[in-house]
């Protein structure tokens, strides 16, 4: 079984800043990790893998420092890494970024699952797994929780649902995005990051992948950010006192306020 | 203090402080609550290849040696002291096998342990030789292809839990200290039983027992090295194994350093941090300067072993001697700074204070490591003064 993961690497904080002129994310002296979703995704790629026997690629776009979140993948247990990475593709939104991955994927082969985090931990958007899966037209299924089967060229999954789980079959083939609740990751092996350390990544340019000038980076990117601000902390609840007689009549009147 | 490890060996620290401090410190207080064997964290050590870390490639480890077995060990004591035996505690069952084992023997037990799928034990203490060693009673008896066991050996750590035991027997009697011989004992093995578990003051999440041999039948094969050199096989390993002790010690003084060092930043009394009073600032620079001089004891003895410098038996004692009588010291005072609730078993440094405890005791006492040292010291000035 052919496994490919999609990673992102993100900068370590959930307290991230946003340049108020530029609208980017500042991310000067901010650690770089594996997305933290993304964890999962190999973990279960991982397990796939000795589930059933195989080969487990993982990819990511990014500037050429992102090969650090490779090699940490290769050390989780991860086989082959592949950094496509090009100046060409600064700016791109969640469409440019499935675009080229999906590119990526195309040149990388055949293979039977993609597994993605359910979402990157810094833009939060959870649309780059899904918009892989419609570039590639392959079957998607997100939010997953468990992979229960996988025979017969049919892959059995749990989707999670607000309340409870749908069981979800489809061909592969296909993509799942998954949450934390799908595994535990596990830590590094010393043997893996000697692996690691050894692995050679693969880099792909714009041009290694075959994608179209007109797809990618900005220009590639249909998305317009107009304006990115950091919401006004809400205000602090008011504490009303009294009686019963004097608490209702307190709050028909702020009611009263607020419709008319 | 940097100590220039090589790349390899940063890597195994790192990783073994990984583990301790995500996995093993929010557990340690329940182990050692509880006494159970901490099978899951064995796992997670098994899954990390960290078990093989002083293994030779050759038979699936990483290559490394005792500089490598301190610094695991150093970094899961840090987090408990008890816990980290699981790890330590194989390794001294395995140095037997590793230093004076046939080429079969490694072949046949070392991968497994590399890989964590077995852990080991060392058995020579007995309910009447403890530091006179010479005093053991455990007998081998010869019979055809197969030596016969009977004797109980008492205090061994890992036992129950681990599936190989190296032990210490007399196949002479006659002739003394040349009559003991060392041998590789299966778990599972007919006449093999082990006693009920011990209470302990601590280290509670080391499994301690009796190991039980009754007509238990080994294959010669199980012989290490020749009839005979039991004692110096026992002695080569203790001078490996010593060092792996002091680094257990110093990182039980590290750990509750730790402990102290965060409570004396956040504990405000008379309006002010108490990290901020001398008294508590002298404590905490007294606690930090004796444990890197233990350390650079340890990881200085650790080297020559590596570099396989042979007559470290002085060496190996002092660090032994220096980290166990530091580790106490410093996880006292650790309690000390935080005063009542440093008493209370709620907070962690009154554990680190009994797992010290130990440190001075096992494998050899510090009086023990005392005469060795002295016993030594004399040797050499007689040698230089003729």
């Amino acid at each position: 079984m052919h496994i490919i993961v999609c990673i992102k690497q993100v900068p370590n904080t959930t307290d991230v800043k946003i340049d108020p002129v530029k609208n980017t994310l500042i991310r000067e002296g901010v650690e770089s990790i594996i997305n933290p979703f993304d964890t999962y995704a190999i973990e279960e790629a991982v397990r796939l893998k000795e589930r059933f026997t195989g080969k487990v690629t993982v990819v990511t776009m990014g500037p050429p420092q992102a090969e650090s979140a490779l090699k940490e993948a290769i050390s989780l247990g991860c086989d082959e890494g592949i950094l496509v990475s090009d100046r060409k593709f600064a700016g791109s939104d969640t469409w440019a970024t499935s675009y080229t991955l999906s590119c990526a994927i195309k040149k990388i082969g055949a293979f039977d699952i993609i597994l993605c985090g359910k979402q990157a931990s810094d833009g939060d958007t959870a649309q780059v797994g899904p918009g892989i899966s419609t570039h590639l037209d392959i079957p998607q299924v997100t939010y997953v929780k468990k992979i229960e089967e996988i025979k017969g060229g049919l892959a059995r999954v749990e989707r999670m649902m607000e309340e409870g789980y749908d069981i979800v079959e489809t061909p592969i083939p296909c993509l799942f995005t998954v949450v934390k609740e799908i595994n535990t990751p596990r830590l590094p092996s010393l043997k893996g990051m000697m692996r690691a350390k050894a692995a050679k990544i693969v880099q792909w340019t714009a041009a290694d992948i075959n994608s179209e000038p007109k797809n990618i980076g900005l220009d590639g990117s249909p998305t317009r950010v107009v304006k990115i601000f950091t919401p006004a902390p809400r205000k602090g609840g008011e504490m009303l006192k009294g009686d019963a007689a004097e608490l209702a009549q307190k709050v028909g009147d702020l009611l009263k306020d607020i419709i008319i | 203090m940097d100590y220039l490890f090589n790349e390899q060996q940063v890597m195994v620290r790192d990783l073994a402080r990984k583990i301790a401090q995500e996995k093993i410190k929010p557990v340690a207080a329940h182990y050692d609550e509880t006494e159970e064997f901490a099978w899951p964290i064995m796992k997670i050590l098994s899954d990390s290849d960290l078990f093989g870390v002083y293994i030779p490639e050759a038979y699936g480890g990483l290559g490394g040696g005792i500089t490598e077995m301190c610094l695991v060990t150093e970094e899961l004591s840090r987090a408990c002291g008890g816990i980290a035996l699981g790890f330590a505690g194989t390794g001294l069952g395995t140095f037997p096998i590793l230093l004076y084992g046939s080429e079969e023997q490694k072949k046949k037990y070392l991968p497994d342990i590399a890989k964590g799928k077995r852990l080991a034990a060392f058995c020579i203490t007995e309910a009447e030789a403890g530091s006179d060693a010479g005093g053991i009673k455990t007998t081998a008896k010869k019979d055809g292809d197969h030596y016969i066991l009977n004797g109980t050996k008492q205090w061994i750590t890992n036992a129950g839990e681990a599936e190989v035991y190296t032990v210490i027997a007399m196949t002479d009697k006659t002739k003394g200290a040349r009559g003991a011989s060392a041998f590789i004992v299966e778990k599972g093995t007919k006449g093999l039983e082990f006693g009920l578990k011990e209470k302990k003051m601590g280290i509670r999440a080391s499994a301690t027992r009796e190991v039980i041999f009754t007509d238990c039948k080994v294959p010669k094969e199980n012989l290490i090295s020749k009839e005979g050199m039991g004692f110096i096989v026992a002695m080569k390993t203790f001078d490996n194994s010593r060092p792996g002790v002091a680094a257990q010690a110093v990182g039980i003084a590290q750990g509750s350093l730790d402990v102290a060092l965060e409570y004396a930043r956040k504990r405000i009394q008379f309006g002010q941090p108490i990290s901020s009073f001398q008294a508590i600032q002298h404590m905490l620079a007294d606690m930090g300067t004796q444990i890197e001089a233990a350390r650079a004891l340890v990881f200085a003895t650790a080297r020559m072993v590596d570099a396989g410098i042979t007559g470290v038996a002085k060496d190996s004692a002092m660090c032994k001697l220096f980290a166990g009588d530091m580790a106490m010291k410093v996880t006292t005072d650790a309690v000390q700074i935080l005063g009542g609730y440093g008493y209370m078993r709620d907070y962690p440094a009154e554990k680190y204070m009994r797992d010290a405890k130990i440190t001075q005791i096992y494998e050899g006492t510090n009086q023990i490591q005392r005469n060795v040292i002295a016993a030594h010291m004399i040797k050499e000035s007689l040698k230089a003064s003729k």
